[in-house]
């Protein structure tokens, strides 16, 4: 029997070769071209946020912290590091390496996890995030608290998209997939799952190193669309603007964090004319979501088309097959 | 060789001693039974075995493998598995989640074809649903597949906890009051239930219980503790004119529903 495919691959493809069919023929101006990369942005840091504090049920408020470290390694690989007419061809590999630089400490921000978890995690990974800031405050090469400039404007649209594919992919993949199922346990009943087998060191480690490998990622496109970075740039209030977008979209959701990002991100834009109070408007916005949709818009809820087929009519399909034997 | 051997063992809590001297040989397919007061440490011995608490001294073996020191994860995937007093359950999950995640130890694949949904991921997926839903379906619990496991009856997820410690493919299984908030119709179907598991998935089977009628019935050897201690051990029948069994256990509730419920059987 041929297995019907889910849609989303197709759908990601089809985002992804708009994105390179209006970058290459300037379909939109300059400016909604930027707030779309914003939003791209954002999506990935709200996904990958979503891997920790929705599926997994953790409060991690260190998310800007992986992202200061993938958006500092992948600025100096393309400022200092690689030779400038390469630049341009290199940059997919500065990308990936600021990735796995938060990856790799990602992984070593799982190991307190092992042993504490709820607030007690939370201020640990605060703590990293502050660590993290102070560290950049203190390293001349990287600019110090004045910040890192020079690199070029390398974030286009199309590799927005780009990443954006693959951390949904990712994600999607993870999540319904043994290891996702172990995430869920953690979140459900921890102690039950590590009963039923689940090896929740494992899964915790593995999380956290994806989650942060693609905050590492969405850090090095930031700072190649700003094109200047500075450590206050990575402090607790951005780890907060992720987290609203987390529980705005709605917790254990892939499609609430696309839709929690895009929504937080063009409210922003919108909104801009109204200057400071702005700043009001947004947080009263929040404190209503929580009274009225604790859960966030999608909470706990999936788009249909992003379930893998196998997971979407398995008890139906399971059922009909043994009809048929 | 033994399914089950703990000699010796003993746990502290801060110096209080919550579990002292415990000795049990299980045999393969045997069904033997824990019974005693409250708070006499029945299921922190439940909680040594599975590794949630780790043994102050003394030493457990299963088939022959230490596992004194292993986490729970190792040791259930080594197959004990159990179930809890109070139902824990993943409540938000369906039921097929709750069984496929009791599964995690036998997937066979790993992390990077997990991401990529590749390799023998598929296979492995497939066969993780097909084998959840014969054991569904096994246990009458296949309609309710795609449900919240916290939507289930109070007598179905007591069954679901047991479906998903099967999953995990276990030799030895540990039910810690499994005809806890059950009316006697009820326990009636339990019992016939366990033994009926008993012979299907051929398990040894070692229990916690607190209702008399149960364990008399199925129980071929009881063990009886007291404030951490085992004070008898032996036959069911044996154990019921214990004198010390008596006075501790049996003697002191001699006059209330308990003590009823067993002179009804």
């Amino acid at each position: 029997m041929v297995q019907k495919r889910g849609l989303m691959p197709a759908l990601l493809t089809g985002v992804f070769v708009l994105s390179l069919i209006i970058h290459r023929f300037e379909l939109l101006d300059p400016y909604v071209q930027l707030v779309a990369m914003y939003i791209g942005i954002n999506i990935i840091l709200t996904v990958s946020l979503n891997l920790i504090n929705g599926y997994m049920g953790e409060f991690s408020v260190g998310h800007a912290g992986f992202m200061a470290i993938g958006a500092y390694i992948a600025s100096f690989l393309t400022v200092k590091v690689i030779p400038a007419p390469l630049t341009a061809w290199l940059f997919p590999l500065a990308v990936l390496a600021g990735g796995a630089g938060a990856a790799l400490i990602g992984l070593i921000v799982a190991f307190p996890s092992f042993k504490t978890r709820g607030d007690y995690l939370a201020i640990v990974t605060l703590a990293f995030c502050m660590i993290v800031k102070s560290a950049i405050e203190n390293i001349d090469a990287l600019g110090g608290p004045r910040g890192f400039l020079g690199m070029e404007k390398l974030a286009t649209l199309p590799w927005v998209c780009f990443w954006v594919v693959l951390t949904l992919w990712i994600i999607r993949n993870l999540v319904y997939s043994n290891f996702g199922r172990g995430v869920l346990a953690i979140r459900e009943d921890e102690m039950a799952g590590a009963l039923m087998s689940v090896n929740t060191q494992h899964v915790k480690m593995l999380a956290f190193t994806v989650s942060s490998f693609f905050a590492g990622i969405a850090g090095a496109l930031f700072a190649h669309l700003l094109q200047f970075i500075n450590p206050r740039a990575f402090d607790i209030l951005k780890s907060t603007d992720i987290l609203i977008m987390v529980y705005l979209g709605g917790i254990g959701s892939i499609a609430g964090s696309i839709l929690g990002a895009t929504v937080y991100t063009l409210l922003l834009e919108i909104l801009r004319p109204l200057g400071i109070w702005r700043m009001v408007l947004m947080p009263l916005m929040l404190v209503m979501l929580m009274l009225f949709r604790p859960k966030g818009i999608m909470g706990l809820r999936e788009f249909r088309w992003f379930v893998p087929l196998r997971d979407r009519q398995r008890a139906g399909t399971w059922l009909e097959k043994r009809g048929c034997l | 060789m033994a399914v089950l051997n703990a000699l010796n063992v003993t746990h502290h809590f801060d110096g209080l001693a919550a579990v002292a001297d415990f000795n049990l040989n299980l045999e393969p397919c045997e069904l033997v039974g824990i019974i005693g007061p409250n708070g006499a440490g029945k299921t922190t011995i439940f909680n040594l075995i599975t590794g949630v608490y780790r043994a102050t001294r003394g030493s457990i073996s299963f088939a022959g493998t230490e596992i004194v020191g292993k986490t729970p994860s190792q040791i259930t995937s080594l197959g004990i598995a159990r179930t809890f007093q109070n139902i824990r359950l993943f409540k938000e999950l369906t039921v097929l989640d709750n069984v496929r995640i009791a599964h995690y130890g036998k997937a066979g694949y790993n992390p990077l074809e997990a991401l990529l949904h590749l390799g023998r991921f598929r296979k492995a997926e497939d066969d993780i649903i097909a084998h959840s839903m014969d054991l569904l379906a096994c246990l009458k619990l296949e309609s309710y597949a795609d449900e919240p496991s916290k939507n289930l009856s109070y007598g179905l997820q007591r069954r679901l906890e047991i479906a998903r410690a099967l999953a995990t493919k276990p030799q030895l299984l540990l039910l810690d009051e499994p005809a806890a908030g059950m009316n006697p119709n009820e326990v009636a179907q339990l019992l016939e239930f366990i033994q009926w598991i008993r012979k299907e998935f051929s398990l040894t089977i070692l229990l916690i219980e607190h209702q008399m009628h149960l364990v008399m019935n199925i129980c071929e050897r009881l063990l009886v503790l007291d404030f951490g201690e085992t004070i008898a051990e032996g036959q069911p029948r044996a154990i019921q004119n214990d004198p010390r069994v008596l006075e501790v256990y049996l003697g002191e509730c001699g006059d209330d529903e308990e003590g009823g419920t067993d002179a009804g059987s």
